[in-house]
């Protein structure tokens, strides 16, 4: 693989569609966390989405077009790094699907789909990162993102990192692994559905009595988050990189202010 | 025909998801099977390896499927049974009624079969004047309140304990109405007393099968409670209805896939009852039926060969998908619409009765992976499910609406300034709708969500312009 001149290697953050318009302090955190790890980090400018929304739709045409851009865009790079267990997993599971049986293409995504992760997991996995250094005084839970858990195997890394900072106590909630009812655009087309699935999952997360919920993926966390914030709860909701990168001033997500009570 | 309300899936969702009784019932389904299958699969050290061989034996069997039934065939005639081949439900039914209405059949006892479901043979027994009779306990007590199954190994599993007592006392008119029926047990005993005349008195049983084995023609059902062998030992003439993918080449087949099912399905390492039935009663048996008969479904299964919806013919219909989906938890199984339920049904459905009326189905799913985690098969449900919405999306069966936006979202993905200038101008239009307390309470173009949720408002800025500035910053500093 190609090494740069300090032979730190080069990773490109695939920031997701979702992180750039609504949480770009996720963004900022993973830059962070990959920086800090020793990372020579770079933001391809031309990057949008990675065509899951089409792909989840039945639009294969524009998913192709959209995988080949990303391809184009990340491929020279040595690794390409998401805050998504989702995006991650449609880069990485997902892409040599779409182009399955397409010879001019099919060699080029398998060794592009090799050089992808998620975040905690690539830290963990691949840089073997075993603590971050930041403090954060709140106890928290966790939610096992579907996509990260099923198709990337993420359950132990985000909690190993988690509980290496100075502060955390991890409480887990039950059936931490089951689904948001987030789905993307199932959460619009069957929302009477994905009401009552994020209702159980908003018990759950209540009866863990945290102070703060996190979760590797946005999707989950917008869904969640606009839930227990419909609820007047007070349990505050952050991706799980900002907490790791320590940068928990700023809102969380859904508010102005943090209410959780946290010391 | 069993109605389709398939269409009306949303519907049909939301007043199951209103209805309390049904909403109690499902409480089990949450979490006690999904226990006892963690614990079943922990509890046997080659469990994954079970699953890895029980998947390549149904990948051969689908591979030479034509040769399989034939040696089937050829084995069930040898040993005195009769084979009947339907290639749709219609000519399954027609067969059934022949021999029951050629035995001069009143009563028909019945096994749990959902190929029965299917075909909807009570229907066209009950019209002609032949009463069909469910023996399993779930089955009956839906039979009793005119309801199909909502679960495919526990039919009534949407129905309360004290639904069945009312069942019960309503139906069972000669029975004191002041008997006591406040236990599970006592429910039990009064079914199994009434059933016990009828398996007597019944002219044809029919039963389904959870495999049929090709090398000793042999027809194989697992059950808990027992009826399926009085069922199929205790009248003339005994009936097996299969549809064509439940062949095995061998025993030892068999019996390696049967130690994924039950754990899989009720986390038993084996039902109660194993049951094998090869051909009618021989001279010198203590038991048995006169005449043995197959009737091998087809359906619109073999369509499925060869085409990305091959891999769910390796289904043996053990409900784990089912027991662990989250949508199939919060809207039980009545609302899928027609026989099969949940992720399983989801893929199948559309199979067998057309995408433009199961569309839905495959659309309604977060995709979160958890049915096909759990399927002993390693069907990859979330895989045919997104299969199904590309012919939907190719074939214009989704709404305009969404295939439109989808497109027009695609259009400007593609067009990176573009994006990045729509981006922009909607962050900074959403947080402004965010307002003081950064959350938006009401949105007309995702209403979906805001009935329901709020939106939380996003920070202002997107990712890429605050970094463009970030870098042009740093180069200020050098």
């Amino acid at each position: 693989m190609p090494k740069s001149i300090s032979q730190k290697p080069r990773v490109a953050l695939f920031v997701t569609c979702l992180v750039d318009l609504f949480r770009p302090s996720v963004g900022f955190a993973s830059v962070k966390l990959l920086e800090d790890a020793g990372c020579d980090l770079e933001v391809p400018m031309s990057q949008t989405c990675c065509g899951q929304p089409a792909w989840n739709s039945g639009d294969r045409e524009d998913t192709k077009d959209l995988a080949k851009a990303v391809i184009k865009n990340f491929e020279g790079y040595d690794y390409i790094v998401a805050p998504s267990g989702s995006c991650a997993g449609m880069l990485k599971k997902h892409y040599p699907e779409v182009f399955a049986g397409d010879a001019i293409w099919e060699e080029r995504v398998e060794k592009f789909a090799e050089k992808v992760y998620e975040l905690t997991s690539f830290l963990v996995d691949v840089l073997k990162v075993e603590k971050v250094d930041a403090i954060v005084k709140a106890d928290i839970t966790y939610h096992d993102s579907c996509a990260g858990l099923r198709e990337l195997g993420i359950q132990e890394q985000p909690r190993k990192l988690v509980n290496s900072i100075k502060g955390v106590k991890l409480k887990e909630m039950k059936d931490s692994d089951v689904c948001c009812g987030f789905g993307g655009m199932f959460s619009v087309k069957y929302s009477d559905i994905s009401n009552s699935i994020v209702t159980t999952k908003t018990e759950n997360i209540e009866a863990a009595s945290p102070h703060m919920l996190l979760a590797g993926d946005l999707g989950c966390l917008l869904n969640m988050a606009g839930k227990l914030r419909r609820q007047e709860s007070s349990i505050e909701v952050r991706h799980v990189a900002e907490v790791l990168a320590g940068m928990v001033d700023n809102a969380p997500i859904g508010e102005r202010a943090s209410k959780s009570g946290r010391p | 025909m069993v109605e389709i309300t398939s269409p009306a899936f949303k519907a049909n969702a939301r007043s199951a998801m209103a209805d309390e009784q049904l909403q109690k019932a499902m409480g089990h389904v949450r979490h006690n099977f999904i226990d006892k299958r963690a614990t079943a699969a922990a509890g046997l050290d080659e469990f994954e390896d079970l699953r890895d061989s029980a998947v390549a034996i149904k990948n051969h069997v689908l591979e030479y499927l034509d040769l399989y039934l034939e040696k089937y065939e050829e084995k069930v005639i040898e040993s005195g049974g009769h084979v009947h081949w339907a290639a749709t439900a219609a000519d399954a039914r027609g067969q059934i009624l022949d021999i029951c209405r050629k035995a001069g059949a009143k009563t028909v006892t019945k096994g749990k079969s959902m190929i029965s479901e299917e075909i909807a043979l009570n229907d066209s027994l009950a019209a002609n004047g032949i009463e069909p009779v469910e023996t399993d306990l779930g089955e009956y007590i839906i039979q009793l309140r005119g309801e199909h199954p909502s679960h495919i190994i526990a039919p009534a599993v949407h129905v309360t304990m004290d639904q069945v007592r009312e069942d019960f006392l309503k139906h069972h008119t000669h029975l004191p109405p002041d008997r006591p029926l406040d236990e599970p047990e006592q429910l039990l005993r009064e079914a199994r007393a009434i059933l016990r005349e009828k398996f007597l008195s019944a002219d044809v049983g029919v039963t389904g099968a959870n495999f049929l084995v090709a090398e000793s023609g042999t027809s194989v059902i697992v059950t808990n409670e027992g009826n399926g062998d009085l069922t199929q030992t205790l009248p003339r003439i005994h009936i097996v209805i299969a549809s064509i993918e439940k062949i095995v080449p061998t025993l030892e087949d068999m019996s390696q896939i049967v130690r994924v099912l039950a754990r899989s399905a009720t986390g038993q390492d084996m039902s109660v009852y194993t049951t094998l039935s090869t051909g009618p009663r021989r001279e010198g048996d203590p038991d048995g039926p006169d005449e043995y008969h197959v009737v091998l479904l087809d359906n619109g299964r073999s369509s499925m060969i060869g085409t990305e919806f091959q891999d769910m013919l390796r289904c043996i219909r053990c409900g784990a998908c089912m027991n662990h989906c989250p949508v199939y938890h919060a809207i039980g199984g009545h609302a899928y619409g027609w026989v099969y339920p949940g992720p399983m049904g989801a893929v199948l459905s559309p199979s067998l009765i057309g995408v433009d009326k199961a569309g839905h189905l495959p659309n309604a799913s977060t995709f979160c992976g958890r049915c096909e985690s759990v399927c002993p098969m390693h069907i990859p449900l979330p895989k045919m499910m997104r299969h199904w919405r590309e012919r939907e999306f190719e074939k214009h069966l989704s709404p305009a609406t969404q295939r439109g936006s989808i497109r027009g979202w695609a259009w400007v993905a593609k067009r990176p300034l573009l994006y990045r200038t729509i981006a922009s101008l909607s962050a900074r239009f959403l947080w402004l709708l965010g307002g003081f307390n950064r959350r938006i309470k009401s949105l007309p173009l995702a209403s979906g969500w805001t009935r329901h949720r709020d939106m939380p408002a996003p920070e202002g800025s997107t990712f890429m312009s605050q970094w463009r500035e970030h870098q042009a910053s740093l180069k200020g500093d050098l």
